[in-house]
């Protein structure tokens, strides 16, 4: 008991210098009592698997948690696998998620798997990660007009390379298709790694990888960014301007965010809570977020359910204009 | 680019006490996970990440490099000694591997699999350091209809790895295409073949739980049904001897070596595919180019030696996309790249100019795992070997529970173990039935490859078979793959025309 209560005031200590969040006073305050499991909703090496090791680590390095969090792959079915596997946890307070975009539109797509997002805990939003357009440099294009123009006299010859189906990248080139009056053909590859790749070999003409994604090449002098699919203009990538700039009212983000299976305890989902803002606030996540060019604040709790809620009705919105759901 | 002086400083980071200690510890822990059945070195990478905080990036590099290499050398040891891949990179070994162990020569078996470890290791890593940059170049334009073209050769080499029964042998590509069919769809976004969103289904058949189905759990109830209960696995000795002929033997065997090294190396720097097709591929090539084909399977030593000097390559081929473009080319590199940028190093076309300490360090260690992992591997065949002294009734039961551990760990889902004993069940009326089952094994890691790299190249020509012809590398890869399907069909023809009493 006595180690309990040493361990509730550093906690309290913790939450009091940084942003406090969970109810600390609560007597009963909550800790794991066996390895955590976190699904990832894509495979191993992705952007999601690489944030989640990392998220990982920091726990780990810091001594932010008292069991080990456990890393666990559920690829399948553009996340619907690691959904219902989350939906059915036998232990909903030692099982989390590290989230995509694919929480809202796997559901959609796919109403038949009965997920309602509503009923998941929120932990908290770690981060939005941003889009931009990209071509080789080779191509000798360097702004938006040169590209439509481009790939206008190109037709359907114009390759944008994506990461799957009813994607976010789909998603995307479908509104670039739509608002330019272009023609692009999509061709799906498996990670938005082999994407990047595919742009700098010039297997593809244009891509719209997240910036973590094209960096290494971009730096290289491989690629360029034309445009960014954000409300202002990335730190990162200073000479590209956001679609709005240039008259197209369209930003697009995916979110990073942990989620708690649905019926986890009041006091675990407390537990998280804390725990995550010590993460994000850590040098190392926010370094991070520098280094990748992620956007966003933390979100826990009621905001960030609120969030997911108009998140949804957005992604809804998308996915009816494309035709894919009603 | 002046290369020795790099290497040279390279080696003196890499046999600092410190990292030389972290190679030995790390090419032994990889020796033991890589000899678990379901256990490779994606899990003890992944496992050991976190651990790497201890000690400055340059060692965790090191430290996770060698387990990544040690593992490879381990897969080798559960697939010649139990007939159970120890590592989804070591399934080709099962082949000849477990035949030579049955007739008693495990000890020969499992020397070649370490010396053609690290031969292939060897070339991988010389070949890394002399060309790595304009490989990478290479690798950077290799597109899906190249990819698609060198798939098909794979397949090509096929149909000569199933006997002599052409119509069996394609059953059973076609039975490992389906099960390869199974899951996500990424070009439609559908999910396929999964009964009804069975949810164990979406993530597609991982082909390791066909493999240990078919090797493991099928094996041992062959294996029960033919020696009914009595031991009849050939007692099995190591002595100086035995091993001075059994490296004899290897010296014959050195085209295989180097066609299974530099097939496997670049194989293994195409991002995407990794040391599981090249292993495989390596195997089929062997066979194809044999003059003794109708010996594979039945304990060939070419058939080790082939797949080990492939995987050990391509490892090593692996590692450079993760360096040089941030890609992985297999998913252990994938959690290595995972580490470097926990570490504050940023993988990429710059790595070379940015981090040479780092980069030449961990090329030095490559080579230093090599010999390491050789001498722990060789110094430990004397207890391999004491394994299959056990009687039957006890080793069954051991295979029985490491085949079901190994086809839980990947997925940590219950339904791949049921599934794996489905297989197990099926493979075994299959094997009664004569049907040759390497043929569905390679159509299960080679077809999920293949199909969407095909499906991409025609969306890309817009439906035209000429993107296969007209770009250099695809047409050449292509019409190696066509003359090695025709290969067979003509030599067919021409039997005919030559003896046609000798066929009915």
């Amino acid at each position: 008991m006595r180690k309990f209560g040493t361990k509730l005031t550093s906690l309290g200590i913790a939450l009091g210098l940084g942003f406090a969040v969970a109810p600390v006073d609560s007597a009963e305050a909550w800790e794991p009592k066996k390895p955590v499991e976190f699904v990832v909703m894509a495979g191993k090496g992705g952007g999601a698997d690489k944030a989640v090791r990392f998220i990982q680590n920091i726990i780990v390095k810091n001594k932010l948690a008292s069991k080990p969090f456990t890393p666990v792959n559920k690829p399948g079915g553009s996340g619907a696998e690691a959904l219902v596997h989350v939906k059915n946890a036998s232990d909903p307070d030692h099982t989390l998620m590290f989230t995509l975009n694919s929480f809202y539109t796997t559901p959609l797509l796919q109403p038949g798997l009965g997920i309602d997002i509503k009923t998941f805990t929120p932990v908290g939003r770690m981060a939005e990660d941003t889009f931009l357009l990209w071509v080789s440099k080779k191509s000798g294009i360097k702004t938006v007009d040169q590209f439509v123009k481009a790939a206008k006299a190109a037709g359907n010859k114009w390759i944008m390379a994506g990461t799957g189906k009813n994607s976010e990248d789909n998603i995307l080139t479908d509104f670039l298709n739509k608002a330019y009056g272009l023609n692009m053909k999509y061709v799906p590859y498996k990670g938005g790694g082999r994407v990047a790749k595919e742009l700098a070999g010039e297997n593809a003409n244009s891509t719209v990888n997240n910036p973590s994604e094209q960096l290494g090449f971009y730096q290289a002098g491989k690629t360029v960014a034309l445009g960014a699919f954000t409300h202002e203009r990335l730190p990162l990538f200073k000479e590209a301007p956001t679609f709005k700039e240039l008259g197209k009212d369209f930003t697009y983000y995916m979110q990073r965010t942990v989620v708690g299976a649905p019926g986890m305890s009041e006091g675990a989902a407390a537990y998280y809570q804390g725990l995550f803002t010590k993460v994000f606030n850590s040098k190392e996540w926010q370094d991070y977020m520098k280094k990748k060019s992620l956007q966003g604040k933390f979100l826990t709790g009621k905001p960030l359910m609120s969030y997911w809620i108009e998140q949804k009705a957005i992604q809804k919105g998308i996915l009816q204009k494309m035709g894919v759901i009603k | 680019m002046d290369v020795l002086p790099l290497l040279i400083n390279g080696f003196i980071i890499a046999f600092e006490p410190l990292n030389l200690m972290l190679i030995v510890l790390g090419c032994a822990v990889g020796l033991f996970i890589g000899a678990m059945p379901g256990l490779g070195s994606v899990n003890g990478v992944a496992i050991l990440l976190p651990m790497t905080f201890l000690v400055p990036p340059t060692g965790a590099i090191i430290f996770l490099g060698a387990i990544y290499y040690g593992a490879m050398y381990g897969g080798a040891i559960s697939s010649i000694m139990l007939g159970i891949p120890g590592a989804s990179t070591a399934v080709a070994t099962t082949f000849d591997g477990r035949p030579m162990a049955l007739q008693g020569h495990a000890d020969k078996a499992l020397i070649a699999a370490a010396t053609a470890s690290f031969v292939g290791g060897s070339v991988g890593v010389i070949l890394f350091t002399l060309f790595a940059p304009p490989l990478a170049e290479v690798a950077l334009t290799f597109g899906a209809p190249e990819i698609f073209s060198l798939m098909l050769m794979a397949f090509a080499t096929f149909v000569g790895l199933g006997g002599d029964d052409i119509p069996k042998t394609l059953f059973s590509i076609f039975i490992g295409l389906v099960f390869g069919a199974v899951g996500l769809d990424i070009i439609s976004g559908e999910p396929r073949l999964i009964f009804g969103g069975i949810p164990g289904f979406f993530h597609g058949i991982n082909f390791l739980v066909l493999a240990i189905g078919i090797y493991g759990i099928a094996e041992m109830l062959w294996t029960i049904e033919v020696s009914q209960g009595k031991v009849m696995i050939s007692q099995a000795t190591v002595s100086y001897q035995r091993t001075m002929a059994a490296l004899r033997e290897l010296l014959t065997t050195w085209k295989t070596m180097l066609m299974g090294s530099f097939l496997g190396y670049f194989v293994g720097i195409l991002p995407a595919a990794g040391a599981t097709p090249g292993a495989l591929m390596a195997y089929g090539v062997a066979k194809t180019m044999a003059k003794d084909p109708e010996t594979y399977g039945k304990g060939n030593i070419n058939g080790i030696v082939a797949p080990e000097t492939a995987n050990n390559a391509a490892s090593t081929g692996a590692m450079l996309p993760m360096l040089t473009l941030g890609i992985p080319g297999s998913p252990t590199t994938a959690i290595l790249l995972g580490g470097m940028v926990i570490w504050g190093l940023e993988p990429g076309p710059r790595v070379f100019t940015d981090h040479p300490d780092f980069v030449w360090g961990f090329i030095a260690s490559l080579y230093a795992a090599n010999l390491f992992a050789l001498l722990i591997n060789v110094a430990f065949i004397p207890a391999f070997i004491w394994v299959l002294r056990l009687p039957f009734t006890i080793l069954a039961p051991i295979i029985f529970i490491l085949c079901i551990v190994g086809g839980f760990v990947p997925t940590m889902d219950m339904h791949d173990v049921w599934l794996m004993l489905v297989f197990g069940t099926g493979g075994y009326m299959m094997r009664k039935l004569d049907y040759p089952m390497a043929p569905a094994v390679l159509a299960i890691v080679l077809g999920p490859l293949a199909e969407p790299a095909l499906r991409q190249s025609l969306l890309i020509s817009g439906g035209s078979f000429g993107i296969f012809f007209t770009r250099p590398f695809a047409s050449v890869i292509m019409s190696l793959a066509l003359f090695l399907i025709l290969l067979p069909v003509m030599k067919i023809i021409y039997d005919r025309i030559k003896k046609p009493a000798a066929v009915k």
